[in-house]
């Protein structure tokens, strides 16, 4: 057997498999390596930020110091060197654009590659797209027709400048400083991210996208997303997110909040895939990322959609704080594991207002080698009379070697509380497969097909543009795993 | 069309068929009638290709091609269709949806365009009115929720649609009553074609009064063991299967 031709025939393959494989030469402006006080520093004073961003970060760096790595998820992994990594780096040379046009075209090159051609779809779509390559927002586009509205949408390095006071006041008061250990390293050393803020009764006249994008190697991404819609308000937000392939694992400790005040809407959804590895699990992202909502006020509304395919390691539990009376909290999730993928994901729904409501969807699909975790709390306090959640999680297996998991913990503290779980557990069977096959439908195309339909009650919460996307995505990310 | 020659199919390592020999020619429609257990099941799968039916002996030519050498799908690009006896479902897949998928993986197959869904749907209202089938039911995710005449309505519907070479119709009649018989019946009757040909299986002769056959064949123990015209139907029917498979034997 000769073994250098099928190597080098593997590797194409696998070059074929993830198709954001690739690497954009651009040079990068790094923070050097490790994580000390110097380095949140160095962050800090390279976004210009004022004292009290800074004093915030030190005080987050001093609390991570005295921190522990959780170990209560199901996933495994060898110990993160937390010295051994870049926690900021830059494209050269790029002071915030006033429009596509003074952007480097070899980054706008790139994101053609992910399919989010800026120009196009500033014309078709009507989508803003805030684009954050590594660590800089480099384009920000329909500013003008938000601004229109009174919407704020720029990086959160531009807000922490231009609108402080908003800032001061919300950050931090979703997902608190010392939250948890990934937390609290993000905000000791994010680099940027997104800010909304959509004013008292205004429909926010688009969807709102950011692409995030890993691409320097050996760098964190720690981008920190504050949403905050104001009385009567409605903003839906999408966040794609894709990742060059690298042989080391990279980290990324996003945090997002959103603040929902009264009667207001948020719908944020999420299409995830982040490099998984390859099929003997060498490389990709860590992905352990914080999202919370706070349904602040009377009546307000939050919903996570989420589509997560990619990652090595997923441990990330979008939540929603049923603060205020009569509010609604949604999470519906697809989370796809393959080969040596771990994916530990679910949701919190903390009941706290009266007659407040939650609805769990989530729809989880192995395969290969891989595990599937749902995790959920559903919580009503004594406080919260006449509290409802409906949760319901879905388990697909392909193939014999993989696993799914369902932890639900219920705790209700109120006799009024009804809560309904519900759970499957099922495997791709050979009748459908064959079915397919007979009339003409290949096996990966069949895998596809019937997935796509195992998550359709998810896939229906998906703004349309994303929706085609994320059904394509499903059918790529399970290439392999059968037959 | 089909020649099959000496055909033993094990399968999990039984020996199930023992020696089939049978040829259908384009134009002609052929019945296999026999007892339970008697092969005719295996028989429909292992011309489809389904995994797990092993030819241990024997030949089947489809066209002048090895049909055992080609996969399923391919099968169905080339024009053999199984009308399954037990369709199954899927959920969550609208059965427009799953047309329009089989439909068009077998026109890439063969080199052909693929349709967008307005045409298909066209093509599908055209073939659907025939045999009863609404639009509502073409909203519904593939067979959840059909009653049993449903689902092997939508079977004779993708035939329609599929316009096959060789159908192979395995107990299409079961768990149907009499007017779901003749609708799908009625169905199938003019799907005849002189390019066409049919292999219907079943257990009754009441289909066969229907769909009448150019020819029968009874299959007993792995083996052909009697055949003739349709009047065998009848025979079979006053005096049951015991009868003809022990005078053979």
């Amino acid at each position: 057997m000769s073994a250098a031709p099928d190597t080098k025939k593997q590797v194409a393959e696998i070059g074929e498999k993830y198709k954001y494989g690739f690497v954009t030469d651009i040079e990068m402006e790094r923070a050097p390596k490790g994580l000390n006080e110097d380095t949140v520093k160095y962050i800090s004073a390279k976004k210009g930020e004022p004292d009290w961003m800074l004093a915030w970060r030190l005080g987050a760096f001093a609390r991570w110091k005295e921190m522990r790595e959780p170990n209560w998820a199901r996933v495994h992994y060898q110990k993160i060197d937390y010295q051994n990594a870049y926690y900021y780096a830059a494209p050269k040379n790029t002071p915030l654009k006033q429009s596509l046009d003074e952007v480097d075209p070899k980054l706008l090159e790139t994101y053609k590659k992910l399919g989010i051609p800026l120009h196009e779809q500033m014309a078709l779509a009507g989508v803003a797209v805030d684009a954050v390559f590594d660590s800089v927002s480099v384009a920000t586009t329909f500013k003008a027709k938000l601004n229109e509205a009174g919407v704020i949408f720029c990086p959160i390095s531009e807000a922490i400048r231009d609108y402080p006071d908003m800032v001061k006041k919300y950050l931090g008061t979703v997902v608190p400083v010392t939250d948890n250990f990934f937390a609290t390293l993000n905000s000791a050393v994010f680099s940027d991210g997104t800010f909304v803020y959509v004013p008292k009764g205004v429909r926010c006249p688009m969807e709102l996208s950011t692409y995030f994008r890993i691409n320097a190697s050996e760098t964190g991404q720690f981008e920190r997303t504050l949403i905050i819609a104001d009385e009567g308000s409605y903003v839906s937000y999408l966040e794609g997110c894709t990742a060059p392939k690298r042989d080391e694992n990279q980290l990324h400790a996003a945090v997002v909040e959103l603040v929902a005040l009264e009667g207001a809407e948020i719908k944020y959804s999420t299409v995830q895939n982040w490099y998984p590895g390859d099929e003997n699990g060498l490389g990709g992202i860590y992905n352990f990322v914080t999202k919370r909502g706070d349904c602040r006020g009377d009546r307000s509304k939050i919903s996570w959609t989420q589509v997560e395919t990619g990652s090595a390691i997923t441990w990330k539990y979008p939540s929603c704080i049923l603060r205020g009376d009569d509010t609604v909290g949604e999470f519906y999730s697809i989370a796809i594991a393959n080969n040596f993928q771990q994916a530990d994901t679910g949701t919190k729904m903390i009941h706290l207002g009266r007659n407040t409501r939650s609805r769990i969807i989530s729809k989880g699909i192995s395969a290969g080698r891989a595990n599937n975790t749902y995790r959920g709390l559903v919580s009503v306090h004594p406080k919260a009379s006449n509290a409802r959640n409906y949760t319901q999680c879905d388990s697909l297996l392909i193939g014999g070697k993989c696993g799914a998991h369902t932890v639900p913990y219920i705790e209700a503290r109120n006799p009024t509380a009804k809560i309904e779980h519900e759970a499957t557990t099922s495997k791709i069977a050979e009748d459908q497969l064959f079915y397919c096959l007979q009339r003409g439908i290949g096996q990966e195309e069949a895998v596809a097909l019937i997935v796509n339909g195992f998550c359709k009650e998810v896939l229906q919460q998906l703004p349309m543009e994303f929706a085609v996307e994320a059904q394509k995505l499903v059918g790529i990310s399970l290439e392999g795993s059968v037959g | 069309m089909l020649e099959i020659k000496n055909l033993h199919v094990a399968v999990a390592g039984k020996e199930i068929l023992k020696g089939l020999t049978l040829s259908i020619s384009a134009g002609q429609v052929h019945a296999i009638m026999g007892p339970n257990g008697s092969g005719k099941s295996t028989l429909s799968y292992v011309l489809a290709g389904r995994a797990g039916y092993e030819i241990t002996q024997g030949t089947i030519r489809y066209n002048d091609e090895d049909l055992n050498a080609l996969a399923p799908e391919e099968r169905a690009a080339k024009g053999v269709f199984l009308a399954m006896q037990y369709p199954v479902e899927i959920p969550g897949v609208t059965t427009l949806n799953f047309l329009k998928t089989a439909l068009n993986a077998q026109r890439r197959a063969r080199g052909e365009s693929a349709l967008d869904a307005m045409s298909v749907l066209k093509l599908v209202r055209k073939k659907a009115g025939v045999l009863k089938i609404s639009e509502e039911m073409l909203k519904r995710a593939l067979n959840v929720g059909f009653s049993g005449g449903e689902k092997k309505r939508l079977e004779i519907l993708q035939m329609a649609l599929f316009e096959p070479k060789l159908a192979i119709l395995d107990e299409t009649d079961s768990g149907l009553d009499i007017d779901a018989l003749k609708l799908v019946a009625e169905g199938v009757n003019a799907l005849r074609a002189p390019d066409r040909a049919m292999l219907v299986i079943t257990h009754y002769q009441r289909l066969l009064e229907y769909i009448v056959p150019d020819r029968i064949h009874v299959l007993a123990g792995g083996r052909i063991v009697a055949e003739g015209g349709k009047e065998l139907a009848h025979e079979l029917e006053a005096k049951g299967y015991e009868h003809i498979v022990g005078k053979a034997a």
